[in-house]
């Protein structure tokens, strides 16, 4: 896409709760309106940060109800769009976050394949205090 | 998410309306396995979906297996754009019944 992409940066914080991932999806729907790409994109971009939110629910807490809060930050600078999520769960392993096999036909397992489909790169780093996890993707939506 | 069920012989037509994720798995299954259970042939109306995540497309598969063991089937009818284009990323569209 070779249309000018304007800068933005946002970012917001919800409860860990899967109650709070309808509004991941209203935040990220609404920086996404301010960005001149196609609507296929963005519902998948839209899909991508829900399901990364849903994998701090369902991993880093493993479901259990807590008060703590996950943060997500979108930036979006000359076309670069970086995603940020921390939280403050158990720590993740990357080496454990894999997809299951595509061909393997089983409930489960579809959330990361589903990420890295979309994104261009998926990157797990260790969060700064108070951060526990602070997960990046990243995509070019230049090209 | 909001449904209606209709019974009509041995097939139960769910309508499912809304976005279907984790928050609402649950309920699927509690409306879908029950009539699956009951070896009825399951249509899930999919037309007033407008968004379903990975949680909902383990109901999508767990419904289609769990009918496949007890001798039924689950046929996906007038499958939304945006929840057909999440299947077909899963490479699913040649595993379920779609209609």
């Amino acid at each position: 896409m070779n249309v000018a992409l304007k800068s933005i940066i946002e970012q917001r914080d919800f409860v860990v709760s899967s109650s709070s991932l309808k509004e991941v999806r209203s935040f990220s729907r609404e920086v996404f309106e301010k960005v001149n790409i196609d609507q296929d994109l963005k519902d998948e971009l839209v899909l991508a940060i829900a399901e990364a939110a849903q994998n701090i629910v369902k991993h880093a807490y493993q479901g259990e109800d807590t008060e703590d809060k996950m943060e997500i930050k979108i930036s979006l600078e000359q076309g670069h769009l970086e995603i940020g999520f921390f939280d403050k769960g158990r720590p993740v392993d990357e080496k454990n976050v894999r997809h299951r096999k595509i061909d393997d036909i089983k409930p489960g397992g579809l959330g990361t394949f589903f990420i890295q489909q979309i994104m261009d790169a998926v990157v797990f780093k260790e969060g700064e205090k108070p951060w526990i996890n602070h997960l990046v993707l990243t995509k070019n939506l230049n090209s | 998410m909001s449904y209606k069920v209709i019974e009509e012989g041995n097939v139960a037509t769910v309508h499912l309306d809304g976005e279907i994720d984790m928050d609402v798995t649950e309920k699927a299954k509690e409306i879908i396995m029950p009539l699956i259970e009951a070896k009825k042939e399951v249509h899930l109306n999919l037309k007033e979906v407008q968004y379903m995540d990975s949680s909902g497309i383990s109901v999508l598969i767990e419904s289609h297996q769990k009918a496949t063991e007890l001798g039924t089937k689950v046929i996906l009818k007038e499958i939304s754009k945006s929840v057909l284009k999440v299947i077909m990323m899963a490479k699913l569209e040649q595993i379920l019944n779609l209609d």
